[in-house]
């Protein structure tokens, strides 16, 4: 590099004129971003062996996923038809996890919805994400047509698509509020929704972590969701949000008493008590794991509703 | 569209013919030119959206039956009961038709508030179900709802306080079943009809019942006069549950019944080519058919038991229908029937079948002596509607290795029963007169019974009046390739071959006489007029 600067041009890049408008570089990050050759061989083989020979080991030395629900998926299964997977999201670890969860046929056919503002700062994060989570760049900073038209071009071809509609990582292991992108592609594409609960990996990294540690999480998937013939996506949207956390509530008790609550509007909130940061931090009930500890919890986990 | 059963006549060109042996499968060359095989049809095509069927079922009964959410309210006493392990056959892939029956019936109740609830395993006197069954049965979410809290548990008929004396028949039975089920303000059965024979008033007469009231229809006469038991209109043993269920109904107990029918898609892949026609087997299906053969026969009968007994069949539910007992029984038979009757004209003086490794008594166990018995006289030859398939005096000829071996745990009054009761006599009738009481009464079988995983002690009895109406009806019964004591030891005739069981049959029947095999399973039944 250093020789080619020596060199000058054309060795190396040309400088420009004064007085002169430089040419704007095509962008090639961001939204902007051509994840298209992660969908091609080699790199689809690549990353089915990434995935079946890494992530899945290290998923289950890490986080030991207790994968609930799966039977829900069974008739969608048979008819393989392409899903969205629409999770919470508390940690870096959620995206390997609900990969390495998802049954055939979507295992190794299925893209991420992955922040462009994130993953795809630079070309070098983008092509990581492209390869080893098969991500496409979703605009979360505001409404992009364009992202969205990428993500539904990929739903027709027939991919399937994970993605957190909650647009990030949870600050403090609550949930925050659903953003409609999974509901506005669903009806779009009109393809089905499957609500997914992940519990733990908040545990195994949190936001703000640099280092993993080994817990026990649970990867609950719900019974498909279909918009209904008069729900526009925001309705579609919390919907959604609501059996997500109907989900939280089945694998923090047992499904019957999730089933009562969800029937009489009584299931907790993903978001937690509208109460101070503290008692909210409380409430989450972390304080009672033993630091260092990876013991699989035998109680509740999250949301904690003791 | 899948095609009908049908009757093929066996000419010189027809391809040796598939008999199924137990843990294995033969194939055999029928005599040309006066056999006849019957085919079960293909399977029908499986319901688009179970899970909403299954809803629309509730919301929509048949019969003078309220919509399930009309039955249900806050406070209420709850109670749902379902078929158990010998349903259906072999057990199928998850989820179970049974879980996404029960869980829209708890959406329900749960919406509607109702908190008192409790799921039975309506399983009369077979053996109690293991905590893998229940979870494979009902599923993890409502398994790990109920049965921790102990909501969710076997039926038990010996319980003394668990039962309930509802009243008698005009005709003297009396019935008896499960109390929580008799007591509570709604009773939701949930069914599979895998056969004609299943469902209607004897899934809540039969399978919450105690011995008390079984005795009343699961004996030699009632046997006898079942002709068959797949045509319900033809059989004493559903005329005497249908008198039960009237008690049912009259002493108050609150039905709901949801019944299931499945298609017969029974085998996954790579056994799927025993759902095939010989002739229509391509390249991969006779390797499969060759490699599975030798592999099977240098494998050890334990662990080929523990392969087959891992089969899960993809049957997929073809219908769903809800409401009041005896009209959704009506379109549940229609539909049993819409997949399952094949047409045939006419007797036969030779019955030939090849038995499975599975009849619904050994699930996750061994297929003993007295249940080939059981599945070759009582299932496989009931499989008729009008007339036997065979002719009175004729010859059943069945194939199965016939091991001399029992399930020291599902099976110990099994065992008894044939060293003892079989060693004296195989007279259905002087068995039961002699023997019966003495082994349904006996203390530690029913001990057993309630606290082990053991078939009640009067069982046995049972699969062997199941072929009192064949015994009666043949005037021989060969079995191919068995263990030749065991055989005996049932009063049949051991055979080698097919062809040596074919040249004892002549004895009894003449030399050309006619032979039909039963192409058996997947299920069929035969229409012979």
């Amino acid at each position: 590099m250093r020789l080619a600067a020596r060199l000058g041009f054309p060795y190396s890049a040309p400088s420009t004129p004064g007085g002169v408008e430089p040419v704007a570089a095509p962008k090639r990050t961001g939204v902007d971003y051509h994840s298209a050759w992660a969908r091609r061989f080699p790199a689809r083989w690549s990353r089915v062996v990434l995935l079946e020979s890494v992530m899945r080991p290290a998923m289950r030395v890490l986080a030991n996923p207790d994968r609930v629900g799966l039977d829900r998926l069974a008739d969608l299964a048979a008819r393989k038809q392409p899903v969205i997977f629409a999770a919470n999201h508390n940690s870096h670890i959620d995206t390997p996890l609900v990969l390495t969860s998802l049954p055939e046929p979507w295992r190794h056919h299925t893209f991420v919805g992955a922040a462009a503002d994130y993953f795809f700062r630079t070309r070098m994060t983008g092509a990581v994400a492209s390869l080893t989570l098969n991500a496409v760049p979703i605009e979360r900073t505001k409404v992009s047509r364009r992202s969205a038209h990428h993500a539904a071009a990929l739903i027709d071809e027939g991919w399937s698509m994970l993605i957190f509609p909650e647009g990030g990582r949870s600050p403090d292991g609550w949930g925050q509020p659903f953003r409609g992108g999974a509901a506005y592609l669903s009806l779009r594409c009109g393809v089905p929704v499957v609500p997914v609960h992940i519990g733990g990996s908040g545990r195994v990294l949190a936001k703000g972590k640099r280092a993993p540690a080994r817990a026990a999480t649970t990867v609950t998937f719900g019974a498909p969701l279909v918009p209904g013939g008069d729900e526009d996506s925001r309705r579609f949207g919390a919907r959604l949000e609501r059996a997500v956390a109907a989900l939280a509530d089945e694998a923090a008790t047992d499904w019957y008493s999730a089933r009562l609550r969800a029937h009489h509007g009584t299931t907790p909130v993903l978001g937690g008590p509208a109460t101070t940061s503290w008692r909210r931090a409380w409430a989450r009930g972390d304080h009672r794991r033993p630091r260092g500890s990876a013991r699989r919890r035998s109680g509740p986990t999250w949301p904690d509703l003791t | 569209m899948p095609r009908p059963g049908f009757v093929l006549e066996v000419d010189r060109s027809t391809p040796p013919i598939l008999f199924h042996h137990g843990e294995g499968f033969r194939l055999t060359r029928l005599p040309p030119g006066r056999t006849r095989v019957i085919y079960p049809p293909e399977p029908v095509a499986a319901l688009r959206d179970p899970d909403g069927a299954v809803r629309h079922a509730l919301l929509n009964p048949l019969g003078d039956s309220d919509p399930l959410p009309a039955l249900l309210r806050p406070g209420m006493k709850l109670t749902i009961a379902f078929d158990d392990i010998s349903l259906p056959l072999p057990q199928m892939r998850a989820p179970d038709v049974r879980q996404r029956v029960i869980e829209a019936v708890l959406d329900l109740a749960a919406d509607a508030g109702v908190d008192d609830v409790h799921l039975i395993a309506a399983l009369a006197l077979h053996r109690r179900m293991t905590e893998a069954e229940l979870r494979h049965a009902v599923g993890d979410r409502v398994y790990d709802a109920f049965a921790p809290s102990g909501r969710l548990y076997n039926h038990d008929a010996e319980d003394p306080e668990g039962m309930a004396l509802l009243g008698t028949t005009e005709q003297g039975e009396e019935v008896e079943i499960n109390r929580r089920a008799a007591e509570s303000d709604l009773l939701v059965y949930v069914n599979i009809n895998l056969v004609a024979m299943d469902g209607g008033w004897k899934s809540t007469a039969t399978g919450l019942a105690s011995y008390r009231s079984l005795r009343h229809h699961h004996n030699v006469r009632t046997m006898r006069h079942s002709r068959s038991f797949m045509d319900q209109h033809h059989s004493e043993l559903h005329s005497s549950n249908w008198r039960m269920g009237k008690v049912l109904r009259d002493s108050g107990v609150r039905i709901f019944q949801i019944e299931t029918t499945l298609n017969t898609d029974t085998f996954p892949k790579p056994f799927d080519f025993l759902m095939k026609r010989e002739w229509e087997w391509g390249a991969r299906d006779r390797a499969t058919f060759v490699a599975t053969s030798k592999a099977l026969e240098r494998t050890p009968p334990r662990l080929a038991r523990q392969i087959f007994q891992s089969i899960r069949s993809p049957h997929a539910m073809s219908s769903v229908q809800a409401g009041e007992v005896q009209a959704v029984h009506r379109v549940t038979t229609e539909n049993v029937y819409r997949q399952q009757l094949v047409a045939v004209e006419g007797q036969t003086d030779i019955l030939t079948m090849g038995l499975p490794y599975i009849c619904p008594y050994n699930v996750n166990s061994i297929m003993n002596p007295i249940l080939v018995m059981c599945l070759g006289l009582g299932y496989f030859f009931n499989l008729y509607r009008g007339r036997p398939l065979v002719r009175e005096g004729g010859v059943l000829i069945m194939s199965h290795p016939t091991p001399w071996e029992f399930h020291p745990v599902h099976h110990p009054s099994y065992i008894d029963f044939f060293e003892q009761v079989l060693a004296d006599t195989t007279d259905p009738v002087e068995i039961e007169k002699r023997y019966e009481t003495s082994f349904a009464e006996d203390e530690w079988y029913r001990h057993l019974y309630r606290t082990s995983y053991a078939y009640h002690g009067v069982h046995p009895f049972y699969m062997w009046y199941w072929g009192a109406h064949a015994l009666e009806h043949l005037g021989g019964v060969i079995v191919v390739g068995g263990n030749a004591r065991a055989v005996r030891r049932l009063g049949f005739k051991p055979a080698s071959t097919m062809n040596d069981a074919l040249e004892m049959a002549s004895d009894v029947v003449g030399a050309d006489g006619s032979i039909t095999h039963l192409h058996n399973p997947p299920i069929l039944l035969a229409d012979v007029t």
